[in-house]
């Protein structure tokens, strides 16, 4: 009975997600031309994600778990996290890469089919954070894969992740 | 001596170390131990941790038959880097001298398990120790358990897994659909906390001890604050213990949150995450709107808190939580009237009440296995002695338990974050540490279980040991149990009702 309940209530309030937000400004400059040489018209616009944590502590993880839920809703724009990296045009990369998640990192990139993007979220991954210097850290993404973008935070807000996603989308679908 | 002695009474006599607050260390020698070990073999006391240090190793033990409970920190120093293991007395104990052998280099005599747990051989071995040791030119190559039998295969798990999670590998070994054992191999997260916090001042170290797990960053600062301010025999201001209590009930309730409505998710429920993750989003807007993250990261600092709650906060989270409490009894239904639901979660991954018991585990885990504690009435800490709390027992020791422990767990959060509003008293927030040595060990209950932090201060006021033990230690091998004889497509469930940390246990 709840549940018939909730479904009529959730049908007539209408979603409870927040307005797209603009593309991020910083992100967009970060992409700049070097992505934008690599941008593939083909891809529509549709982006699908792999996400390898490297050795976060879960904050940024708990964030990008928020994206996938109705409020931030990132499936509308054409955007969602995939299993495999073989379906993914994205890697994206939390944490500090501990040593020990190196390899593992690095093969989830090497199994993503060209093109392919990078983008690191997180002050771990833009730099090691608060963990770099450790004789178990390597320090960013960048010691392992190319980095295309950098979306910092500690961890960064949902809202933040989508605008620096949604400027990575408009950048890579901008080609020819 | 047989049983019926009390951790005091085998205690009694111990020297002690001055400075070491607010429970006693005892020095010990090597035959103290072994008595030690003979007594944890006729007694119940629970192994809290055990850590290694630069000569010496630390165990901490706790009696609950002891009124009111004991707790105590035995030192054993080891000049020739080997100690007598406490494994075949206290199971739980296996990982964490597997670990010690890894970072300080000490053998534990007797341990059957030789193989490393956090070093997997990518990095110089026994890099906390004074004797480090080389990087080998390989990394181990990992050696499983044997399994025999007729007809099974192994699938291998991880370190990246499907979702949007932590790294580590699991390892199944199954007969048709049914599991017959679960190995984990974890580490993977490993990034040399214990190794970072050394020599760092105390602040900076606070920043490290919240990025332990992520999603505990109140708890662990928590827990940190409280071991610093026990080693500098400083106590925070009454307004920052109620200020803390309440981030570290936004935090317990926004993580059983998200945990509830994930294994509905896995057992192919989708409409119970969307609804949870919708609820969670309220508590996290206002922690941001009230504390100014989301997370409530570096708000509880050692001292006190970050930030004070203004009337407006106040006001805007008494409405969130009377906005939660009927919302959530709605879903709390749904989950309820839903068969197909709990043909998934009742009976399934059963952890026996005598092996949370064995392994010392806390946290809901336990509670659903008619294990009670909860770090917050035992030892308890403030504000927690002035409000009123029930803790949540059951006996099913399966998903469904952890469910309902966790749904209860949610309810006692609610209700306290209410009496906490109703009294938070008024005064400073903060009050700095003062620079002095000393030694300082807090439990604290984070949404898991129960936290360990032990802390050593130089004169100067820095950090010169840290060790946090996260909950999920005595929790993880408990899943491998649980999941035993379940079917492969049960796992996702078992392993979300748990939701073991691996940062948090890698360190």
């Amino acid at each position: 009975m709840r549940l018939r309940g909730l479904l009529l209530r959730t049908l007539f309030k209408g979603p409870v997600s927040i307005a797209k937000p603009a593309s991020d400004a910083d992100a967009l400059a970060q992409l700049g031309a070097n992505v934008a040489e690599r941008a593939q018209a083909k891809l529509g616009r549709s982006l699908r994600i792999r996400e390898v944590d490297a050795g976060s502590c879960n904050g940024c993880e708990l964030e990008l778990q928020a994206l996938n839920g109705p409020v931030y809703d990132l499936e509308r724009f054409g955007i969602s996290f995939v299993a495999s990296p073989r379906h993914a045009d994205v890697i994206l990369v939390t944490g500090p890469v501990s040593i020990n998640m190196a390899e593992a990192l690095r093969r989830t990139y090497d199994a993503a089919p060209h093109p392919k993007w990078v983008v690191a979220v997180g002050d771990c991954a833009d730099n090691g954070g608060c963990f770099a210097g450790s004789y178990a850290v390597l320090g960013g993404a960048a010691s392992v894969v190319p980095v295309d973008l950098v979306i910092p935070g500690c961890p960064p807000d949902p809202e933040k992740l989508l605008a620096g996603l949604l400027a990575l989308l408009e950048t890579v679908a901008s080609g020819k | 001596m047989l049983g019926n002695v009390t951790l005091r009474e085998f205690l009694d006599g111990l020297k002690t170390v001055p400075q070491h607050r607010p429970w006693p260390r005892h020095p010990i020698d090597e035959r103290g131990w072994k008595e030690l070990i003979h007594q944890l073999s006729v007694n119940d006391w629970t192994l809290l941790g055990l850590w290694g240090d630069a000569t010496e190793i630390h165990a901490a033990f706790r009696d609950d038959e002891a009124e009111p409970e004991a707790i105590a920190v035995v030192s054993l120093s080891c000049p020739e880097r080997k100690f007598p293991s406490l494994s075949e007395v206290r199971p739980g104990a296996i990982r964490l001298e597997r670990a010690l052998r890894d970072l300080w280099g000490f053998t534990p005599l007797g341990l059957k398990d030789e193989r490393p747990w956090l070093d997997h051989g990518r990095w110089a071995s026994s890099p906390l120790s004074l004797h480090k040791g080389s990087r080998p030119e390989q990394p181990h190559a990992y050696q499983f358990l044997p399994v025999e039998g007729e007809s099974l295969h192994q699938i291998p798990v991880g370190p990246v897994h499907a979702g949007i999670i932590e790294p580590g590998h699991f390892r199944f070994t199954c007969a048709g659909e049914t599991v017959v054992r679960l190995e984990e191999r974890l580490g993977y997260t490993h990034k040399g906390v214990e190794g970072l916090m050394t020599g760092k001042p105390i602040m900076e170290a606070a920043r490290i001890a919240g990025r332990i797990s992520g999603d505990s960053t109140v708890a662990y600062a928590l827990a940190f604050a409280r071991a610093i301010e026990a080693a500098s025999s400083q106590e925070a201001p009454a307004r920052a213990h109620w200020l803390r209590a309440v981030m570290a009930e936004l935090e317990r309730v926004a993580n059983h949150l998200l945990d509830i409505g994930a294994i509905c998710n896995d057992a192919a429920f989708a409409i119970m995450l969307a609804q949870a993750t919708i609820l969670r989003e309220r508590v996290m807007k206002a922690a941001a709107a009230c504390f100014g993250h989301r997370l409530m990261m570096d708000k509880v600092i050692p001292g006190g808190v970050a930030a004070d709650l203004t009337r407006e906060g106040a006001f805007t989270l008494r409405s969130v939580i009377a906005a939660l409490r009927g919302d959530f009894e709605r879903l709390v239904e749904i989950y309820d009237d839903q068969p197909s639901l709990q043909d998934r979660t009742v009976g399934t991954g059963i952890v026996k009440p005598e092996l949370a018991h064995r392994f010392g585990a806390g946290g809901f885990v336990a509670r659903a296995s008619s294990r009670a504690g909860d770090a917050r009435k035992t030892p308890g800490y403030a504000p927690y002695e002035d409000l009123e709390l029930t803790i949540p027992l059951l006996a099913g020791g399966d998903v469904g338990a952890r469910i309902w422990v966790r749904i209860e767990e949610v309810r006692a959060s609610l209700s306290l974050l209410e009496q906490l509003l109703d009294g938070i008293p008024g005064g400073p927030f903060v009050r700095p540490i003062p620079t002095r040595g000393g030694e300082g060990m807090a439990l604290v209950e984070g949404f898991r279980g129960e936290i360990l932090m032990w802390v050593r201060l130089s004169e100067v006021g820095k950090v010169v040991r840290c060790h946090p033990r996260d909950p999920s230690w005595f929790q993880w091998p408990l899943l491998e149990a649980a999941i035993e004889g379940n079917i492969v497509a049960d796992f996702p469930l078992c392993n979300k009702s748990f939701n073991c940390s691996y940062s948090g246990a890698d360190l």
